[in-house]
């Protein structure tokens, strides 16, 4: 079948869905919907369905970024707008269909809004949720609302349209097109795509390759797996577009092996793909030939930099070699290679699709567009968000993220990953591009964002990177594989009350020699966690350092536990759970903790009962104090 | 050669090349790598076993003792580690008795940390198996795990 008569047909199965005379149900099945129970959710739902012998479909749709409402059933009868509830489970199921399908109502107090042209009175569309409205869905436009699972559903979205559009022009001509799109690098470093592609069609070779990296190993961030597990077929769009532009006829999609469900989307969608002469040889009669092959990664963080993830897909240790010769010029098997991030080769397919001159009309002059973000930590409104470039901080945790859950406040936000940094409360107005971000010492990254509150730990945070930094280090560079177990030593020295003031101008130079020292962008960007919180935090390093306190009540040995003499009943649970035996007193008595015993591993607090919170934890160490 | 490499090996060209699918693919079927399927590979595909040893040992995803029944993974990312992840390794150490990178010796559990499942909105969260239990806490872990019923 030709392109014209595959999109008509996807057409028509699109309208008949969401426009035809039998109701639909669409159920949220991405990792975080199933985290949440969508899987059980769907297997009673269509159990319900055959007691009640309904007729309609249940539909089976990726994330629409809502994580917080998981699951997500969204109901379509025919006449209306299909509506959204959240945190759907199963003992809702029948209550449901009942009101749908037999009382012919709606549920209220559950709809977060409705997607369509129609409206119903009093219930806003979900695009004007104060969750969604700031958002702009460049991206993400069809995860969530389409079947990740069928391919007429992307055809009948615009989709496989850019790639029509890229073969009426030249090779040379899509260039042009990204070019003035202003589209950079979606990985983290934001380096302008069409310049790299540039180089690499420029270069002579009978092969070359295109790999896209899915190796999401920011560890706060799930973007990429979203994404595919939402819409697959765009990255494989995306990807045909750049092959054709550099002249590859081979690609690669290196995918975290974490992710299953990624994976089995992506083999479907390959597979649909190959049927349908979108893949393949001659693709839609164009001439081009290209194929795309998976490869699963096998777990190491450092291969998320280009010529470590190349070495891994030749099957070696995923060690890092200099640069240059660069992989547009030489990389996989020594040929030209471009490796592009998820979703800078969704953004391309997005570009194409759209007329020249759409995607530049979002974000600032220098950073364009829209990035998607990990919105996650302490905000109330945790999930996957997608938000014009320029747009701060605050608008971003605040209006999107609803504010910090339980009312506490803000300490930090932190994005970038182990390779950014943390930005303090005081900025919050800080515009997210790339510039900026830079500018205060953190990076744009691959999208992770991470709120922290009062009840973190500074000191702490940066001990946690600067550990993950010091595994994750291939161990080829001496100041990254030496210098990250130095500044964790004393890390561990500072948050265990054995720090010393020389030990922060310490950390400062080891910061600075790792940074010099290394090949590659793990070690180049190792210390920045440290390096940022001791600028903006130093008052907290001070604190454990000179008063041997954790203000945030989290390093261990800087805090102690102490039992409230007017709320303990002596229920005894407390002596019971204790397993350190530091807690003494007789049933029906006040209990004692005996500091010099207590291991502070936080069980007594966790067990003694909610009515009596008798235990409670304090900053500081009461051995030294008494 | 054990029956079960042979079949492994028998949709693969014994490239250099394939050494990570390859690792991939026996760990798959035999739940580890043990010191002979890792020879048997490196012969397969005409390297030193050193080699797939120093390939088998730089990746996380590769484990050279075999799985429990229930395979824990931990999720240690930023977002669970502000939300309390280090407290619920404790805990799960504490229901089940051993610690992270060990299996019991009935083979009933084993316990990992991963770098991060993906499931940040939901944090914190481990893996057991193939389902993602979310929003943990210590209360949760304990109705999880309790050697005294539970699942």
């Amino acid at each position: 079948m030709d392109f014209l008569s595959l999109k008509k047909e996807a057409l028509t199965e699109w309208n008949d869905l969401l426009n035809g005379s039998v109701p639909v149900i669409m159920v949220g099945n991405a990792t975080c919907g199933r985290s949440a129970g969508a899987l059980s959710l769907i297997k009673g739902l269509n159990s319900e369905i055959l007691t009640r012998n309904l007729d309609c479909k249940v539909l089976e749709v990726g994330c629409i970024g809502m994580c917080y409402h998981e699951p997500i059933v969204s109901i379509y009868n025919p006449g209306k707008p299909l509506i959204v509830y959240g945190n759907v489970h199963e003992n809702d199921i029948e209550k449901l269909l009942e009101a749908h399908f037999n009382k012919n109502e709606i549920i209220i107090e559950n709809i977060i809004g409705t997607i369509g042209d129609n409206k119903l009175n009093d219930i806003n569309s979900l695009f004007d949720n104060p969750v969604m409205k700031p958002q702009e869905r460049l991206v993400l436009n069809n995860c969530g609302i389409i079947d990740p699972t069928n391919l007429n559903h992307y055809l009948a979205n615009k989709g496989y349209s850019g790639l029509q559009e890229a073969f009426q022009l030249s090779s040379q001509k899509v260039i042009e097109r990204i070019k003035e799109s202003g589209l950079r690098g979606r990985g983290g470093a934001g380096f302008p795509t069409w310049k790299k592609w540039q180089f690499c069609k420029d270069q002579k070779s009978d092969i070359k390759y295109l790999i896209c990296n899915a190796d999401e190993g920011d560890p706060g961030a799930f973007m990429n797996r979203s994404l595919i597990e939402g819409d697959p077929h765009s990255l494989i769009e995306g990807m045909i577009i750049a092959a054709y532009a550099i002249g590859a006829n081979t690609g690669y999609i290196y995918c975290r092996a974490e992710y299953p469900l990624a994976l089995e989307r992506l083999r479907l969608a390959i597979s649909q793909a190959e049927q349908n002469n979108l893949l393949g040889e001659d693709v839609l009669g164009s001439g081009f030939n290209f194929k795309i092959k998976i490869k699963e990664g096998a777990g190491a963080f450092v291969c998320g930099e280009e010529t470590a993830l190349i070495a891994s897909i030749e099957g070696k240790r995923g060690m890092p070699r200099p640069r240059p010769p660069f992989p547009a010029i030489a990389g996989l098997r020594s040929k030209p290679t471009i490796i592009n991030n998820v979703e800078t080769l969704v953004a391309v397919a997005r570009i194409m699709q759209n007329e020249p001159g759409w995607f530049s009309k979002f974000g600032t002059e220098k950073s364009k567009g829209t990035k998607t973000f990990a919105l996650v930590g302490k905000v109330k409104n945790t999930g996957l968000i997608e938000v014009p470039m320029g747009i701060t901080l605050k608008e971003i945790i605040y209006n999107i993220g609803g504010g910090i859950s339980g009312d506490k406040k803000i300490k930090a936000v932190q994005t970038g990953g182990p390779s950014g940094g943390c930005v303090p409360a005081n900025m919050i107005d800080l515009r997210v591009d790339y510039e900026s971000l830079t500018e205060a010492g953190t990076i744009m990254g691959s999208g992770g964002l991470v709120v922290m509150d009062e009840d973190n730990c500074m000191v702490d945070v940066a001990k946690y990177f600067i550990d993950f930094a010091h595994k994750e280090s291939c161990g080829e560079c001496a100041p990254c594989r030496l210098g990250t177990k130095q500044m964790l030593d004393i890390l561990e020295d500072i948050v265990s009350g054995k720090g010393t003031m020389e030990d922060l101008k310490l950390l400062e130079d080891l910061g600075k020699g790792i940074k010099n020292g290394s090949l590659c962008g793990l070690g180049q960007t190792a210390p920045n966690p440290v390096l940022t919180t001791i600028r903006y935090f130093k008052d907290e390093y001070i604190e454990h350092i000179q008063n041997k306190r954790c203000p945030s009540k989290v390093c261990k040995e800087l805090i102690f536990y102490d039992i409230l003499p007017d709320k303990c009943t002596g229920c005894h649970i407390c002596f019971k759970v204790c397993p350190a035996s530091a807690i003494s007193g007789d049933p029906k008595e006040l209990h004692k903790i005996d500091q010099s015993l207590c291991i502070k591993c936080g069980m007594c607090m966790d067990k003694c009962p909610e009515k009596f919170s008798a235990i409670d934890v304090y900053p500081g160490n009461k051995v030294l104090e008494d | 050669m054990n029956e079960k490499l042979k079949e492994t090996f028998s949709s693969f060209e014994g490239k250099e090349e394939e050494l990570i699918p390859l690792l991939q693919k026996v760990q798959e079927n035999l739940g580890f790598l043990s010191d002979e399927s890792m020879e048997e590979i490196a012969r397969f595909i005409r390297v030193p076993a050193s080699m797939v040893y120093g390939v088998a040992t730089f990746y996380t995803q590769f484990r050279f003792v075999p799985k429990g029944e229930k395979h824990i993974m931990l999720c240690r990312g930023t977002a669970c580690h502000v939300k309390g992840a280090p407290r619920i390794q404790e805990e799960v150490e504490n229901q089940i008795g051993i610690k992270v990178g060990e299996t019991s010796e009935d083979l009933k559990y084993s316990l990992e940390n991963v770098a991060c499942i993906g499931a940040c909105s939901l944090a914190p969260c481990a893996m057991v198996n193939d389902s993602v239990e979310a929003n943990l806490s210590p209360k949760k872990i304990e109705k999880l795990f309790s050697t005294s019923g539970g699942r």
